[in-house]
């Protein structure tokens, strides 16, 4: 039950240089309850439980003496002497960690021996911290988030070309995931703008781009938006895996939405999702059925906007009047 | 009038500080997102009371440079976070949103 269920040799790589990275001072916990030699058992008893915690440092000038346990209290309230001052009945036969030794070392050695904590000293041999198995595996999970997150964000886009030397970029969208939502849209918006399209085919495209983004975060099951770049338009293709519109013409309909409460709540469900869509591009398409819902909106770019795109990408800014 | 101007005028809270030389010159009041994106023009102020990091996603995309949170509602961390990496300004206040865009109005010389 203390062990921490990472293994330090053959784990996946991610988490290898996790653990090796962080170091004891990253998961330790600072904020010390410590006493001196002379308190007294039972003054231990209380700051544990005001505390809830399970282990008491006992400390001179900053150097670790010893500690007591839960176990040492037990003992003490079991013979007796729980009045009696800690320094006869501490724990002194201890096994501390450095606060540089990377975070690997103290999950071996909460595999090694039967503690449940382990007090950390600096090089000057000063108790900085005490480290838990709750401490690390607290830190571990946060970070390991941290990197799913950041693995899944790369695998979110990649780029292809066709035989038409145009750049097609295809992007994950994940059911509810409000969190990263927007992304595709904003790349789609960032590529558009360093490639000298005029705000307002840029501004098309992104409104068009998030909508149908949205709509895959909001009321699928997951699918994904495809851009395809080419020198007189921009393609978004929007594909999901379900349920399917039950009636198109319906969601065609500027106000009508299935959103419930809650994703009301966030600013969604104005229904008007596709209308926007479909309003601001050249061409629109629409199929569904319940093993998913296929959109696509082409914008071309104007004459002049094309010149420019191709031609000179530094006189970009302005729309012609 | 520049984001900064008008931050100033208006004197409300800000919670985050985008590209103050960003240009104002109209306003939209709207919390349901879609309905902002088809119909707020670009260099708008955005008054909403939708305190959600999406707002800014939205913002961004149609050239919003301000959003001005409305009823004493408060953004959350991410929001801040987005708006700052996204260069948009904003701002907290308790006016209601028909107070607020009053106000605004009155600045752009709308009224």
């Amino acid at each position: 039950m203390q062990t921490i269920p990472i293994n330090t040799y053959n784990s996946p790589t991610v988490i290898l240089e996790l653990i090796y990275r962080l170091k004891v001072k990253d998961v330790m916990t600072r904020s010390l309850v410590s006493v001196s030699r002379d308190a007294t058992m039972r003054s231990v008893q209380s700051l544990m439980k005001h505390n809830s915690i399970t282990g008491v440092p006992v400390v001179a000038h900053k150097r670790l003496l010893g500690i007591v346990s839960m176990d040492d209290i037990i003992q003490a309230l079991d013979n007796g002497y729980i009045e009696e001052p800690v320094e006869k009945h501490m724990s002194r036969n201890l096994i501390v960690l450095e606060d540089d030794m990377p975070v690997s070392f103290a999950i071996s050695y909460f595999d090694r021996y039967r503690f449940h904590r382990f007090p950390v000293l600096n090089k000057e041999k000063e108790l900085v911290g005490i480290v838990t198995t709750r401490d690390i595996t607290t830190r571990l999970l946060w970070e390991i988030n941290h990197e799913i997150e950041s693995l899944e964000r790369s695998g979110y886009s990649h780029k292809t070309a066709d035989g038409l030397q145009h750049e097609i970029r295809t992007f994950s969208v994940m059911k509810h995931d409000f969190e990263n939502a927007g992304y595709a849209s904003t790349e789609i918006k960032k590529q558009l703008k360093s490639s000298g399209a005029f705000p307002k085919t840029i501004r098309r495209a992104a409104i068009a781009s998030y909508e149908l983004e949205m709509n895959i975060v909001v009321h699928s099951q997951g699918g994904e938006i495809i851009a395809e770049f080419a020198d007189d338009r921009i393609t978004i293709t929007a594909r999901d895996s379900g349920p399917g519109i039950t009636d198109i013409d319906k969601a065609m309909e500027a106000g009508w939405s299935t959103a419930n409460e809650w994703i009301r709540s966030l600013g969604f469900g104005a229904g008007m999702g596709l209308p926007n869509v479909r309003s601001v591009s050249d061409s629109f398409a629409i199929s569904s059925d319940p093993s998913g819902t296929t959109v696509t909106s082409t914008i071309y770019f104007s004459d002049r906007e094309k010149n420019t795109h191709t031609i000179d990408k530094n006189q970009n800014e302005e729309e012609p009047a | 009038m520049t984001a900064k101007d008008l931050s100033k005028a208006l004197n409300y809270s800000i919670s985050a500080t985008g590209n103050m030389e960003g240009t104002v010159t109209d306003a939209y009041v709207g919390d349901l997102l879609s309905d902002v994106m088809g119909n707020a023009s670009t260099d708008s102020v955005l008054i909403t009371i939708q305190a959600h990091k999406n707002t800014v996603a939205v913002a961004s995309l149609i050239g919003c440079p301000v959003i001005i949170l409305c009823n004493g509602r408060s953004a959350p961390a991410d929001m801040v976070e987005a708006a700052e990496s996204n260069g948009i300004t904003l701002l907290e206040t308790t006016d209601t949103q028909y107070k607020a865009a009053c106000r605004i109005a009155t600045l752009l010389g709308s009224i």
